[in-house]
């Protein structure tokens, strides 16, 4: 078997697992598969900026928590379906995206990392003060799920797992379109080397400004599927914790390919999941990973397997 | 009348604070270009070990010494052992820093819970001072006087000793310096021991008027980021303007809107990207 009938068996068998997951595993676990999945669909977001364009954003919880508040007011407030609310989350995610990748975009190196991080402390900040619109720190409870007319309540885990998966594998195919593309193929130039790209004549702001925008509003997606997965929205959905969290994912799972970082998702959304049951130290675990991932898998799970091939292919 | 300059010394006081949080940071990037997470943890955690050492002992100076010593041989520890590695690579220093963050605030959870908690102030500071027709209290004019203090110092060290030359030369150019003999690791460490010193030192003199709690890194840690934005990282100068113009608008705007207090830092702060992106005194 050549590597591509691989990947194809893989792909499949994989395809397989997803769609049987209802029948494979009970309710409980079939909440924490959505869970896995929609924060896939956030860390790949990220790894179009960080994997594929070079840029690493430290506040891109900013666009799904903004995504969340904004569908979830919607719902909430205005009693607006999923057919309005969803695309609305999105974009607002994608506005605020580019409103801050209007300013982030002006700054290099270190300086991106603190304004993005500190643009979406401001949002976490607003989140948390405006109590008569977010509900503060107890933020907006009572998120109605999506109801789209169909005899399954979404209320129940196994439409809303369908319903969660549909969406994510939609944006997954136009991530991979994404990044396949010649924009795709620009971004990475980008980030092997700016100066050369500009030299090229490409205007380099443009495409990073286009990724950063379209981060933002894959982010949304993730942000929207999770308030109507959660119910429930609060400013913790914005904090610097959670895109330090989604940077994890991207890093353990390995930039810069899509897969790695899903995988890194649905791994870090197991791991908390089995440790918070023996401990409350959660929080000390996960720095813990951080120090360990840098130290010894700095290129991510998909890194070290490439490495191990490359010795495999070496020794034969 | 009263009210301004009340207003004014609170958040001069406050400015103070962020300047020593700011003037490590900015110190620390300048040097190594290291943009370090775990700085506002280094001022929860100095503000935690003060508030221990001061219900121990009863003295505010051994709280202060101890509190910010401590934390300078844990800002060593990081850079010696870890970050030192990874010199001049954003990504796996920040995953670094992040890490060390979580895991303080985390311990301070664990050994010193959940509720915020407030440093008695020592007895000779406790009192108001009368400015004119205005009774101030003497604790936050302290606080201003120990800024000036530290500014100046730092300044001189700076400008007028030769381990301050060193530092900037090594700012400068690392290379070169290198090539010149100067041992740039030994300051790498220095730099690291005197700004998780100074972060500390402004934790442990927080404590009686703002107290100590979790979540106090974060926050401060991104209004040492918007100092720094504004004033320019590596630059000390840029640390004390931008920490007392952070400090005034801060405390304005959660006199006047309590609501969108952060607005009132953001917005400056998005100006000032907007024309000069590096911030007021940082270079390319």
């Amino acid at each position: 078997m050549n590597r591509q009938q691989q990947l194809a068996i893989a792909g499949i068998a994989g395809a397989a697992v997803l769609l049987a997951m209802p029948w494979l595993f009970g309710s409980y676990y079939l909440g924490l598969a959505t869970k896995m999945i929609i924060f896939a669909l956030f860390a790949m977001s990220l790894d179009l900026l960080i994997g594929y364009t070079g840029l690493a954003s430290l506040g891109h919880a900013a666009y799904f928590g903004v995504a969340s508040y904004a569908t979830g007011l919607l719902a909430l407030r205005l009693g607006w379906g999923v057919g309005w609310a969803l695309p609305a989350g999105v974009l607002v995610a994608g506005l605020t995206a580019a409103l801050f990748g209007l300013l982030a975009l002006r700054a290099r190196g270190s300086y991106f990392l603190m304004i993005t991080l500190a643009l979406s402390q401001v949002l976490w900040g607003i989140a948390f003060g405006w109590r008569s619109l977010t509900g503060g720190d107890d933020g907006l409870p009572e998120v109605p799920r999506p109801d789209l007319g169909l005899p399954w309540s979404f209320a129940d885990n196994t439409p809303f797992y369908y319903f969660t998966l549909a969406v994510a594998v939609v944006s997954t195919w136009l991530l991979m379109r994404v990044v396949a593309s010649p924009f795709g193929q620009s971004l990475r130039g980008i980030r092997e080397s700016e100066t050369r790209m500009l030299a090229l004549g490409y205007d380099t702001w443009r495409y990073k400004f286009a990724a950063f925008v379209l981060a933002g509003l894959f982010a949304g997606v993730a942000g929207v599927l999770y308030v109507y997965y959660n119910r429930f929205v609060s400013p913790d959905y914005i904090h610097v914790a959670r895109s330090a969290e989604v940077l994890l994912m991207v890093i353990l799972g390995g930039a810069g390919s899509l897969f790695g970082p899903a995988l890194g998702a649905a791994l870090i959304v197991l791991f908390e999941n089995i440790v918070s049951g023996y401990t409350e130290r959660w929080l000390l675990v996960l720095g813990v990973v951080y120090v360990l991932v840098t130290l010894f898998a700095p290129d991510g799970i998909t890194g070290v397997v490439r490495r191990l091939r490359q010795r495999k292919a070496g020794q034969t | 009348m009263n009210f301004w300059a009340i207003q004014t010394l609170n958040g001069i006081s406050f400015g103070m604070l962020l300047f020593l949080l700011a003037a490590g940071l900015s110190l620390i990037y300048g040097l190594m270009k290291i943009l370090n997470l775990t700085h506002g943890s280094y001022y929860m955690l100095g503000g935690y070990v003060g508030l221990a050492v001061m219900r121990a002992s009863g003295s505010f100076v051994l709280a202060l010494l101890a509190g910010s010593a401590a934390v300078a041989v844990l800002g060593v520890v990081m850079e010696r052992f870890f970050l030192r590695r990874f010199h001049l690579q954003e990504l796996p220093q920040t995953m670094l820093t992040f890490g060390f963050l979580f895991i303080f605030a985390d311990l301070a959870l664990w050994v010193w819970g959940g509720n915020p908690q407030t440093m008695a102030k020592p007895p000779l500071l406790a009192g108001v001072t009368a400015l004119g027709s205005l009774n101030y209290p003497t604790y936050r004019l302290f606080i201003i006087a120990a800024g000036v203090v530290v500014a100046l110092m730092l300044w001189w060290f700076q400008d007028r000793t030769r381990v301050g030359a060193m530092l900037r030369a090594g700012v400068d150019d690392e290379e070169i310096a290198r090539a010149l003999g100067i041992n740039v690791s030994l300051l790498f460490s220095l730099v690291f021991a005197m700004g998780a010193f100074l972060a500390a030192l402004g934790g442990v003199l927080a404590g009686p008027i703002m107290g100590v709690y979790p979540g106090a890194d974060f926050e401060v840690l991104l209004l040492g980021f918007v100092v720094v934005i504004i004033g320019g990282l590596g630059s000390l100068k840029g640390a004390l303007v931008g920490g007392l113009l952070v400090g005034l608008l801060d405390n304005f705007g959660k006199v006047f809107f309590p609501e969108f207090a952060l607005f009132t830092i953001f917005l400056p702060m998005a100006l000032i990207l907007a024309v000069r992106p590096t911030g007021l005194f940082g270079r390319e």
